[in-house]
């Protein structure tokens, strides 16, 4: 199967939500597991709350585009926002690390996109925005003779 | 995607029990609703029970750490209980249940305060 969405949406948290209801009505005809739903929501959460927080500084007149392909049952998901850019990526990346500690968040955002996904990847430049990209290939494909549904 | 909060207090420890999404939009709700409790009355432990929580990212791993931070100068403590495995798997993978401690139910929470205070 083959499917492409492209979406713009503004900068809003409301919108973090509705993110995660739309990646899941994309997937859905594949038939995801419950652990596969659970982790590329929260992927898709982090991504656009990273965009919202860190990309806009919380300025809702920013907007983030939610690109999402699927290719069998690869899929391929790009959040991008154009906002303040992320000056070290590498450092961003670490465990714990985050600028916002003040507003209680926990720096673990890239730990989980990377760890929920089969391949991620993070491109900014300062003053032009971020993007951050992942693939993940969902097990419940069409062939459910190989018992990977048990 | 809302969050509903409810929470009791009994001898120095809030209860605090989820249902709903907790993600970025949600948890300033949730904390808003810890803070006016916990100015108000003497809170040295937290029982954060997220059994009939649907969704939560790491904004609710903040909250909770934010709680932490809160009440550990007094020796206080957090405990959580009811996670689903993806985010029990964050917890462990982050350390973060070196301090947050994750717990089976209330009664084992109890327990293990009475053992702190």
């Amino acid at each position: 199967m083959t499917n492409e969405i492209n979406l713009t949406f503004p900068a809003k948290s409301i919108n973090e939500g509705f993110a995660r209801l739309v990646i899941m009505g994309f997937i859905a005809p594949l038939d995801p597991s419950s652990q596969e739903l659970t982790e590329i929501k929260t992927v898709v959460s982090e991504a656009v709350t990273n965009a919202i927080i860190h990309g806009y500084e919380s300025d809702e007149n920013g907007v983030i585009d939610l690109k999402a392909s699927l290719e069998g049952n690869k899929l391929r998901v790009t959040v991008s926002d154009r906002g303040r850019g992320i000056e070290n990526v590498e450092e961003a990346k670490q465990p714990l690390f985050t600028t916002k500690a003040d507003e209680e968040r926990s720096g673990l955002g890239f730990m989980i996109m990377e760890s929920f996904t089969d391949a991620f990847e993070v491109s900014s430049s300062v003053s032009q925005g971020t993007s951050i990209t992942f693939e993940k290939v969902l097990l419940c494909d069409q062939s459910s003779d190989e018992g990977i549904a048990s | 995607m809302s969050i509903t909060v409810s929470l009791h207090s009994e001898n120095q420890v809030l209860f605090v029990n989820l249902s709903g999404e907790l993600d970025h939009h949600t948890s300033g709700t949730l904390r808003n609703r810890l803070n006016e409790v916990m100015e108000n009355s003497n809170i040295r432990h937290l029982v954060f029970n997220l059994k009939q929580l649907d969704f939560m990212d790491s904004s609710g791993i903040g909250i909770i750490l934010g709680r932490y931070n809160q009440v550990k100068k007094d020796n206080g403590s957090v405990m959580v209980l009811g996670l689903r495995p993806l985010v029990k798997k964050t917890f462990e993978m982050s350390g973060l249940s070196q301090i947050i401690k994750i717990v089976d139910d209330e009664v084992e929470a109890a327990e293990i305060i009475r053992g702190i205070a």
